[in-house]
């Protein structure tokens, strides 16, 4: 027995010998999970108009997916995220930078900023969408409010923890101020700011379907209200599948981007999830 | 009065003088009012091409002053003053080497070397060729393309060197270079140091707590006295070149280390 049990681990293949107890109970979970759901609505414990079997909603989730209408709403609702983050950023880095090396920005600033962050930002969005619209424009201003504060206080931290050292090698070399920043400051930020990042990636579709929820024509959040008033549940689970595809891509693209910027980093190796 | 007169050929440089100093001052405000005299009136000159090491008692100013003569620190009081700089220049250009390498963790060796190349936006082609020979000259060859951290501390140490010297530096200054490392690479080091500044032909202001390492390395050691620190005295070391470890058992070696030991001792702990 044991002779045959070692023979077999010789042979395995390497993807084999790489999944380990832990893979191998995480499937088993799901497994259990979703055999259980399957299960319990074909044997009727679940009405399906409650609960649908997760194979309905993945038939409806790949109907969805190569529907043009439905396809332009995940368009439309990726813009909002997108775009909204990136303005997050260029905000976020810019005055990250201002409060982290002026003195005088960090004694103005920093109380309202302090004030701000405390306020739920969800709670705004109503307002935001009276400010600007049904459009798409207020999802954008949502979305970039939600991101920006994470991405503000990591690139505080980011650029505050510069070594004073390397300033002193650059101030030697006679380097200008905006040598040092983008030679020694931003590099060294990289870290915090993708932590800044991988949190805002996730608030960015949060931040999207609140907005859509609370006016809007257009996008996976409308549509789940619209679904919702014509009591479609599989078609609401179903845009809750694209919605969690689309933010493990973002997740997925966000890692592999920190990964190549800052792949020196210690934080960046040991970061989980 | 005969003395003084000793004193002062001493205090000359054989060679032609570079920088001078002259009652050379710094105080700092304390963090809680009050102050604190890191440096009281110290005077010494420091030739083209000499290697001049400072040796003092533990928080005596040692790295205060060195930062006061690269003009990267302004003395509070006396004055520094540089001879034979390049036209529009008020003070020479520098070449620092830590007691940490302080290599930027994101950059290869080769782009660490090139960083001063790159601020001083001198031209790339020739700043990487004479950066890879740089490289070549410390030992790094064949390392180029790797990341400081695959690095050991010995090798990263090197690397800064390289940078150090890839400006064309009109000095070169080192704060405790090898005190991060262990005492076999360290003996290592100091005789690379000589065969690198033997064949660069650099100032070198070199501060260090080992007393042989002065010794081996110096034209000439700067002993200071404990804070507020003045020169106690300032040692030509006659040794001649090229040093080998051989001669640092030797009785003129063993006699001048023993000097400055009590140099030390006399003035407080080391």
């Amino acid at each position: 027995m044991a002779t045959a049990t070692a023979a077999r681990g010789e042979s395995a293949p390497g993807l084999l010998r790489r999944l380990d107890v832990g893979t191998a109970l995480s499937a088993a979970l799901f497994i259990l999970l979703f055999g259980g759901w399957e299960l319990a609505v074909i044997w009727g414990l679940m009405p399906a108009f409650v609960l649908p079997s997760p194979s309905d909603v993945v038939v409806r989730t790949v109907v969805d997916l190569t529907t043009a209408t439905t396809l332009s709403d995940c368009v439309y609702t990726l813009t909002e995220i997108l775009v909204g983050f990136l303005g997050a950023l260029i905000l976020g880095v810019g005055l990250g930078a201002l409060i982290a090396l002026n003195p005088l920005a960090d004694r103005v600033l920093s109380p309202y900023i302090v004030a701000l962050q405390t306020i739920p930002k969800v709670a705004v969005a109503p307002i935001l969408v009276i400010w600007f619209g049904f459009g798409i424009e207020s999802k954008i201003v949502i979305v970039a409010l939600i991101d920006f504060f994470p991405i503000l206080v990591n690139a505080v931290s980011g650029f505050r923890s510069t070594d004073p050292r390397q300033i002193l090698l650059m101030k030697s070399l006679e380097a200008t101020d905006w040598q040092i920043f983008v030679k020694v400051r931003l590099p060294n930020a990289t870290p915090f700011l993708m932590a800044g990042i991988y949190i805002s990636m996730i608030f960015s579709v949060i931040g999207a379907v609140v907005g859509e929820f609370i006016g809007s024509a257009r996008g996976l959040g409308s549509l789940i209200v619209q679904r919702q008033a014509s009591m479609d549940v599989i078609g609401v689970f179903s845009i809750l599948v694209i919605l969690t595809l689309i933010g493990i891509v973002l997740n997925i693209a966000a890692k592999m981007i920190g990964r190549r910027l800052a792949f020196w980093s210690e934080t960046e190796g040991a970061s989980g999830i | 009065m005969v003395a003084a007169t000793i004193a002062r050929s001493i205090a000359t440089p054989a060679r032609a003088p570079f920088i001078a100093l002259d009652g050379v001052a710094k105080t700092y405000e304390a963090r809680f009012g009050g102050q604190v005299q890191a440096v009281e009136t110290v005077s010494f000159e420091i030739g083209h091409g000499e290697f001049v090491s400072i040796v003092g008692p533990s928080g005596c100013g040692k790295t205060t002053l060195l930062k006061m003569i690269g003009g990267l620190l302004e003395p509070s009081a006396g004055k520094i003053t540089y001879q034979g700089l390049a036209p529009g220049r008020k003070k020479p250009q520098l070449g620092i080497v830590f007691q940490d390498a302080v290599l930027l963790p994101w950059r290869t060796v080769l782009q660490n070397v090139c960083l001063p190349i790159e601020v001083m936006r001198k031209d790339r082609a020739e700043g990487e060729a004479l950066a890879r020979r740089l490289i070549e000259l410390v030992g790094l060859k064949g390392f180029e393309d790797k990341y400081p951290t695959e690095l050991s501390g010995g090798m990263q140490q090197r690397a800064s060197i390289a940078r150090a010297l890839v400006s064309d530096p009109a000095i070169l200054l080192m704060d405790e270079p090898f005190g991060a490392l262990d005492a076999l690479t360290r003996e290592y080091m100091a005789q690379e140091l000589q065969r690198i500044w033997s064949s660069a032909a650099k100032t070198v202001l070199f501060i260090t707590h080992s007393i042989t390492e002065a010794v081996f390395l110096s034209d000439r050691v700067v002993v200071m006295t404990a804070r507020p620190s003045r020169v106690a005295e300032i040692i030509p070391i006659d040794l001649p070149r090229p040093r080998d470890l051989q001669m640092t058992t030797s009785e003129v070696f063993g006699r001048q280390v023993a000097h400055i030991r009590s140099l030390l001792s006399a003035t407080g702990e080391l």
